[in-house]
């Protein structure tokens, strides 16, 4: 038996799962334990959110734009799910919301955190490594301005 | 936190048509409409409450919740999003079982009497107990109305209201699935 997740702990998976494709998404459920059975308590339903950015040097925010999104909640047992996710794919925000309610299940979570949420997470790591790794090697460094800066 | 309910299977269309309904309530004062089509509420909220509540109340509007109402207060928070305030003065719409006293609610002002409050009593039934007779706009003939649940000097402390206007209350009764509406614009007598 676990301790209740903590909300960081539910952050980091929720974000995980808000970042997977449907596909990956399907794939790697696949793999774990079926998901409990639900009811949905609230969408999937697709609105907007406001993006906002820092910038100027002192971070000021700004908004950047709106971008779409879809919500959906559900109740599985006696757990809620939430997920939001970006987009209009009302099955794969369906999806992490149930996969959010049955990681909150004590039965279910480590099975689902090696089977689902860790390749996941590995992934999506791999991915923004490389990406880093192709933007690093246009960065032109401006030598004076640098030192300037100090 | 417990949601355990969801709210309208197609929030779109059945709040448009609880609008409807609840419009046409406002305007021809003594029919009773249906609300509330396979919608299951927290206790103890009745049906019809709640699909008012999701259809005319939201984050801009501040909700007063009678202590008996505590329960659902979760699936309201969640559904409705309306920021749930103590003192009932601030509040646009009135959740409650026993009719508040109307002269501490915000009755609007001359300039925006649409700024008014909305109570949402929730009464035992909407045919037969306490008969009364309804006229004033809307109405070609006084119309009559049955109501089991409200206070007996209702008519006296609706008259107080009625002389307020273009101020005052509007009331929104609701038993089971059922709603029917008294504007403030209603001259009501005792009736039956």
């Amino acid at each position: 038996m676990m301790s209740p997740p903590t909300t960081a702990e539910r952050q980091r998976w929720m974000a995980v799962l808000a970042r997977a494709s449907a596909a990956d998404l399907a794939e790697r459920i696949a793999e774990g334990p079926a998901l409990p059975d639900f009811v949905r308590l609230r969408g999937p339903e697709v609105g907007l959110v406001m993006m906002r950015g820092r910038a100027g040097g002192g971070g000021a925010p700004f908004n950047l734009g709106e971008i779409t999104v879809t919500r959906c909640t559900v109740r599985a047992g006696a757990q809620t799910g939430h997920a939001t996710v970006t987009g209009r794919d009302a099955e794969r925000a369906e999806l992490a919301a149930r996969v959010d309610a049955a990681l909150q299940d004590p039965i279910l979570h480590d099975t689902l955190q090696t089977r689902v949420i860790a390749p996941l997470a590995e992934a999506q790591a791999a991915a923004r490594e490389t990406k880093a790794r192709h933007a690093a090697a246009t960065q032109v460094k401006f030598f004076t301005m640098s030192t300037m800066r100090t | 936190m417990s949601i355990d309910l969801p709210g309208f299977a197609a929030p779109v269309t059945d709040a448009q048509a609880c609008f409807r309904a609840l419009l046409d309530a406002m305007a021809r004062p003594g029919r009773v409409h249906d609300v509330a089509a396979g919608l299951t509420a927290p206790a103890p909220l009745v049906p019809a409450t709640a699909a008012v509540l999701l259809t005319f109340v939201d984050a801009e509007t501040p909700l007063w919740l009678a202590p008996e109402f505590a329960p659902a207060r979760d699936w309201i928070d969640f559904h409705c999003g309306a920021p749930v305030v103590t003192d009932i003065g601030a509040a646009s719409f009135v959740v409650c079982d026993a009719l508040p006293d109307l002269a501490t609610l915000d009755a609007g002002t001359d300039e925006s009497p649409d700024a008014s409050a909305t109570v949402i009593l929730q009464v035992h039934g909407l045919t037969g107990g306490r008969g009364l007779r309804l006229d004033g706009p809307g109405l070609r003939e006084p119309a009559d109305l049955a109501v089991d649940g409200l206070p007996d000097d209702f008519v006296a402390r609706w008259a107080a209201n009625h002389a307020l206007f273009p101020r005052g209350i509007d009331l929104i009764l609701a038993a089971g699935h059922e709603v029917a509406a008294l504007p403030r614009s209603l001259r009501i007598a005792e009736g039956m």
